[in-house]
């Protein structure tokens, strides 16, 4: 689960990491001034609450030194489209700014952690060179960074905030609250459950060190003991996509035609793979489950349909656990509830598939059966484009 | 030979008594493999599926003489499954369990490191993975054993359903299996790709690997080292996840390109330039490796 900038910072607050003063979020230009107020003295800070890095470059974070300046940056700001360099030429509609008070800045560092697959555990990236990206710094200057693994039933432990601290050169006479801050910071990643969090910059102000910035994604699979985390709403899922989850079925919206269902994650990538291969674009990413039964079936029918980029539609069961005929009876069901008027693909193979493929061809419904998945993704796409 | 299990493994289940452990175990044991013990907490003395049921993992071992474990205790309790299984002497655990938070496998993880430090061999394989299978042996896991057939290819792969295309495809051709072992789709796995290519490069059954990996992660990166380095054995690779957008998970835990690492094309290259055979195309998994060996059959 990603979290916005203000839901982090809210979470690390509470948790011991000091960040700078702020008015909370607006989402309309009339909610500004009050907002200011509560910021404090000017100048403030304007920031996009999207998901995605590089916002100050394509415009997202304004400073602003009056309250007029403020309301022109407001007024511009919210319902832009943002396109950074982290949103694959995609726009990002902003709906919210944070408004925060400006802070005095000494010097940038930069500070995450990341659950490191390799390690099996959180490292620690720090480096002495804050405000960078990370990817950019890793480039030009892989020597200024620092790398240190986390015992995940320890945390980061006195000593080893303290050999971090001296490595980036922090002042003597502030060592202890930047190890106070660190260790709160890897102490919310593993309470949360975290899978990763971005500080960058961790700034060193006259008034404290302090979160200027803060990226965190956390695990789904834990939301079910990180009861405050799974109320939270998922900012990252479109419409279909909720309505998927809810019905346990694992969907991405795509930019193609062909609408993908499918058992299972890897064959589903791999469906799609193949239907790019043979000349198509998948619509979706779709994994109706292992254990798919009729109301699976018709509602990721209905899912797919709802798109209505989608010109065909190509099923593609491997039975294991499921069986091929209990997926037919699912398909020639829901298909006499939802009138198709596109083109169906349908490619069986494992457990009952003869069984399967036998009850698609007595419903007399109009449909298209493959044996093999090449065929099937030829199919799908010569039915797309309308052959 | 067998990789990890055989015939004579004698295995016990945990998550014995709940619906996905007993419908499972149910079809292991009609495939033949030699489930001996169940292990649900509080149902100790019972009997279930003809097989007796323990409390405990060190219950089960001390009467039966299991070895192995295969887990099906849902995600919330399945680290701690794994932890016992390991506690109480298993030297091989496969966990089905879908959903387990990472932080807990990053634990685990440390917790079978320090039994191997002390000189135990230990062998985790999943979670979040369809098992293991030795085709006409044993079969510990949720996969349909009726499409595999005994052989000598090694499969080894992230993905459950795509394993079973890239099984069925080489059965069809004539081509049996040695082992098949799902190493799981999360990011942090038991075992990983160079783990089990290791075992099948010293398995004299084993004449060629198939392995199929996905999106995110470095795992398919290391085993291209590895099989460089370490391998005599021809290994065939392919990487689901080619149209997947970058940031975006795409059903496995493990399976998203997050800042430009873990890319469809890193891997590939990293297979190619290591003398990899690499199949672009999934549904020619089966022909690829037919065709390579129609000169040594002839």
């Amino acid at each position: 689960m990603k979290l916005l900038e203000f839901e982090a910072k809210e979470i690390l607050k509470e948790r011991g990491v000091p960040v700078p003063a702020n008015g909370g979020v607006i989402k309309k230009t009339g909610q500004l001034s009050a907002a200011l107020r509560r910021a404090g003295k000017a100048p403030w800070v304007l920031k996009a609450q999207v998901l995605a890095g590089g916002r100050g470059k394509a415009g997202g974070i304004k400073l602003a030194k009056t309250p007029k300046e403020a309301a022109a940056f407001a007024k511009a700001m919210i319902g832009m489209d943002l396109i950074t360099h982290q949103t694959h030429g995609q726009a990002i509609k902003v709906n919210e700014l944070l408004i925060e008070g400006g802070v005095k800045i000494e010097r940038e560092l930069y500070f995450s952690v990341v659950m490191d697959r390799k390690s099996a555990g959180p490292v620690i990236i720090a480096s002495a060179q804050g405000g960078m990206e990370i990817e950019t710094l890793a480039e030009e200057h892989p020597e200024a960074i620092i790398r240190m693994g986390v015992d995940p039933n320890v945390g980061l432990r006195d000593f080893a905030a303290r050999r971090l601290a001296f490595a980036l050169a922090i002042p003597n006479d502030r060592v202890g609250e930047f190890c106070r801050v660190t260790k709160a910071l890897v102490k919310a990643f593993i309470d949360l459950d975290g899978s990763m969090l971005e500080i960058n910059p961790l700034i060193l102000t006259p008034k404290g060190i302090m979160a200027l910035d803060a990226k965190m994604i956390t695990d789904d699979n834990a939301l079910f003991r990180q009861k405050d985390l799974a109320r939270r709403p998922d900012h990252e899922a479109t419409a279909l996509e909720i309505e998927a989850k809810k019905h346990d079925i694992s969907y991405v919206g795509l930019d193609g035609t062909i609408g993908c269902m499918v058992n299972g994650a890897g064959l589903a990538m791999g469906t799609m793979d193949t239907i790019a291969l043979a000349g198509g674009s998948p619509a979706n990413f779709l994994d109706v489950g292992g254990s798919a039964d009729e109301a699976r079936v018709t509602h990721a029918l209905k899912i797919i349909l709802k798109d209505k980029k989608v010109k065909a539609i190509l099923i593609n069961i491997f039975g294991g656990i499921v069986k091929c005929d209990m997926i037919a009876a699912g398909v020639v069901a829901a298909l006499k509830k939802i009138k198709l008027r596109i083109p169906l693909v349908v490619r069986l193979q494992g457990t009952n598939v003869d069984a399967g493929k036998k009850i698609l061809r007595d419903s007399g419904i109009p449909l298209i059966q493959a044996d093999e998945l090449w065929e099937a993704a030829q199919k799908a796409v010569d039915a797309a484009k309308g052959k | 030979m067998s990789i990890i299990l055989d015939k004579s493994s004698k295995i016990l289940v945990q998550g014995f008594t709940g619906s996905a452990g007993s419908f499972h175990a149910k079809q292991c044991i009609e495939y033949g493999s030699q489930i001996v013990a169940g292990v649900t907490p509080g149902r100790g003395g019972q009997t279930h599926l003809d097989r007796p049921v323990f409390n405990t993992v060190h219950d089960a071992v001390r009467n039966t003489g299991a070895f192995a474990s295969l887990i099906f205790v849902p995600a919330p309790y399945a680290a701690d499954s794994i932890m016992e299984a390991v506690d109480a002497g298993c030297s091989t655990i496969i966990c089905i369990t879908e959903g387990i938070p990472v932080l807990d496998m990053a634990r685990v993880k440390r917790y079978i490191d320090i039994q191997s430090r002390q000189g135990r061999e230990i062998t985790l394989i999943g979670p979040n993975c369809p098992g293991v299978i030795t085709p006409g042996e044993c079969k510990a896991g949720i996969m349909p054993g009726f499409i595999h057939k005994p052989g000598s290819i090694g499969v080894v792969s992230r993905s459950g359903t795509l394993t079973y295309e890239a099984v069925d495809q080489l059965t069809k051709r004539g081509l049996g299996q040695s082992t098949v072992v799902g190493i799981g789709g999360d990011p942090i796995a038991g075992s990983n790709f160079s783990d089990i290519l290791a075992k099948f490069e010293a398995d004299p059954q084993t004449e060629a690997v198939v392995m199929i990996g996905e999106i995110g992660g470095a795992a398919e990166e290391d085993a291209a080292r590895f099989f460089k380095d370490k391998m005599t054995k021809p290994v065939f690779g392919f990487i689901a996840g080619k149209s997947a957008p970058v940031g975006r998970r795409m059903g496995h835990a493990g399976a998203i390109v997050e800042g430009g690492a873990g890319t469809h094309e890193s891997k590939i290259a990293a297979m190619r330039a290591a003398g990899i055979t690499v199949v672009e195309n999934l549904s020619e998994i089966g022909e690829t490796v037919l065709k390579s060996r129609r000169p040594l059959a002839a």
